[in-house]
């Protein structure tokens, strides 16, 4: 059974209908990416997943999301539960302006851990998942602000996995980013696949088909199509996500 | 000479107004520059005059207690007043400033828009209200309350420290404002996406991001405190004795300095001892300014 499941979800930014009727569905261990151009509405899609789309005022939804065995959008949700299971990283490497260590820990301090020991080796293991623990490991008690643009979203990722989600939404988490350093999360994210489901949105078509399982393709808030990638890539079915892979818009 | 020759080499007429205009400016600033060396000059020359001119030992001026500058021989104690402008101060702003991040905090976060619309202009208001007014309304309501809840005659420090309050709440919360809102929105998405409510939200990154900003606007709460003359003259009782009690009456080196300046004959002792205060106060004021800039200074090298 599918972990992720939605069902002809609409959204609404107050009479601006951005999500068309999307119906789509996760499997679990899998990175999926969501291309399609600037407005297509694939991170609005990427947002209602942990319901960041609450914090926007006006914001109407319809339909079904539902992952594991919940509907998300059940009234007695605990949103901030929600979130813990589905974490996320964004488009610009936002570390807290705190220590290295600090961000880390941020999730379980704010669930109640406070046993020291217990933090640091959670903190050491999440900064090795994301692959970022030889750069950081002398220097955990400073700035984050003081590290890398690549090294600062690795550390975004290890503050996601130490809270142990299950889902990874990924806001275009490379767009900000060199070359190197994207090369390096995207290895990161490869080998993170073995436990975690992720969701990516991303404008770099190279980067859905080096590392994504299945590519969805969002036009004008409708999703087109959604299949293997190599499918996708190679032998698309709509004429739309022919056009738009192979440039000639978008 | 060729004609293209001859323009390149003549100052062209867009070259001198660009002259002029760097020179207007520039005589402005000197304006401003002279201005505040003349008044640190004078002020300071005035007030070392006491110990100069009439031979007063520093020591007995800052660690006196006694104020009589008129009395044989002459007592010129600036402690009890120093001490009054200080306590005053100090318990304003540690009354307001909890009051102002709560109220910053419900306007930046809880209520954003009825927060720019209606509540920051109120403050604003609040901040332009002229100071003989809030000494007004310390005379009519707090000296009466006080003199009902603690006896005595009801101007002293502890009525002086609520109109203070109430005169540096709406700056201090102003300032906590700005502060509050210049903390980058993803750090308060990121927070929630960890799993965080909006309230841990709050203390745990929004407060802590934007703590430098509020440190700035106390102090800067806390100089306009000090150096605020009318107001607290109008409650504080004007006593130069050293305080031994909240609601018993007290000075700061403002109220003596607007009493005493008026009645004192320029050349005297009385009058050099009033301009000691003025110098005196004119560094705390100094001192408060380098703190703002240093906590600013601090805050931006991160």
């Amino acid at each position: 059974m599918a972990l992720i499941k939605t069902t002809n979800l609409n959204l609404y930014y107050g009479k601006f209908e951005a999500l068309h009727s999307i119906s789509i569905e996760f499997e679990k261990h899998q990175i999926s990416a969501l291309i399609g151009p600037s407005g297509c509405g694939k991170s609005t899609y990427l947002r209602t997943l942990n319901r960041m789309n609450d914090l926007i005022p006006n914001v109407t939804i319809t339909g079904k999301t539902i992952i594991g065995n919940t509907d998300i959008y059940a009234p007695n949700t605990d949103v901030t539960k929600l979130r813990k299971k589905v974490g996320m990283v964004f488009q610009q490497p936002n570390p807290f302006p705190f220590s290295i260590y600090e961000n880390v820990v941020y999730g379980l301090k704010l669930a109640g851990l406070k046993d020291k020991e217990k933090l640091s080796e959670i903190c050491e293991q999440s900064l090795k998942e994301a692959a970022v623990w030889d750069d950081v490991k002398d220097k955990l008690n400073d700035s984050a602000l003081g590290l890398s643009g690549g090294q600062q979203q690795r550390v975004c990722i290890a503050r996601v996995l130490a809270v142990k989600p299950e889902i990874i939404l990924l806001d275009e988490p490379t767009s900000a980013l060199d070359p190197i350093s994207t090369n390096k999360i995207e290895d990161t994210l490869l080998k993170m696949k073995e436990h975690y489901t992720m969701i990516m949105v991303t404008h770099n078509m190279h980067q859905a088909s080096r590392i994504a399982d299945m590519t969805a393709f969002f036009l004008q808030g409708k999703l087109i199509e959604f299949d293997k990638t190599s499918k996708m890539f190679l032998n698309p079915q709509k004429k739309e996500t022919q056009d738009y892979i192979s440039g000639r818009f978008g | 000479m060729d004609p293209i020759k001859e323009s390149l080499l003549k100052t062209s007429r867009k070259a001198k107004q660009e002259k002029f205009g760097k020179l207007v400016t520039f005589l402005c600033i000197l304006l401003i520059m002279v201005m505040v060396v003349a008044i640190i000059l004078f002020v300071s020359l005035k007030g070392m005059a006491t110990f100069v001119v009439n031979h007063v030992s520093p020591f007995d001026f800052f660690f006196g207690v006694n104020w009589n500058p008129s009395a044989k021989p002459p007592q010129v104690g600036a402690l009890p007043m120093f001490l009054g402008s200080f306590i005053v101060t100090i318990l304003a702003a540690l009354i307001a400033t909890p009051f102002a991040i709560g109220a910053a905090t419900f306007m930046t976060e809880i209520a954003p828009r009825t927060g720019k619309k209606i509540l920051q202009p109120v403050m604003e208001l609040l901040v332009g209200i002229p100071s003989v007014v809030y000494g007004f309304v310390g005379l009519a309501v707090f000296v009466p309350i006080t003199r009902h809840l603690f006896g005595g005659s009801g101007f002293g420090i502890f009525t002086a420290t609520l109109v203070l309050f109430l005169m540096v709440l709406p700056t201090i919360t102003s300032m906590t404002t700005d502060a509050l809102n210049s903390v980058p929105r993803n750090y308060r998405e990121s927070s929630l996406a960890l799993g965080a409510t909006q309230f841990q939200t709050i203390y745990k990154v929004v407060w802590r991001a934007a703590t430098p900003g509020i440190m700035t606007a106390v102090v800067f709460g806390m100089s306009r405190a000090f150096g605020e003359a009318l107001a607290v003259q109008m409650v504080i009782g004007n006593a130069a004795l050293m305080p031994t009690s909240l609601t018993s009456p007290a000075a700061t080196l403002t109220s003596i300095l607007t009493m005493g300046i008026g009645n004192s004959v320029s050349g005297t002792l009385e009058n050099n001892a009033i301009w000691s205060l003025a110098l005196l106060l004119l560094l705390m004021s100094l001192v408060f300014n380098s703190l703002v800039r240093w906590i600013g200074k601090r805050s931006s090298l991160k």
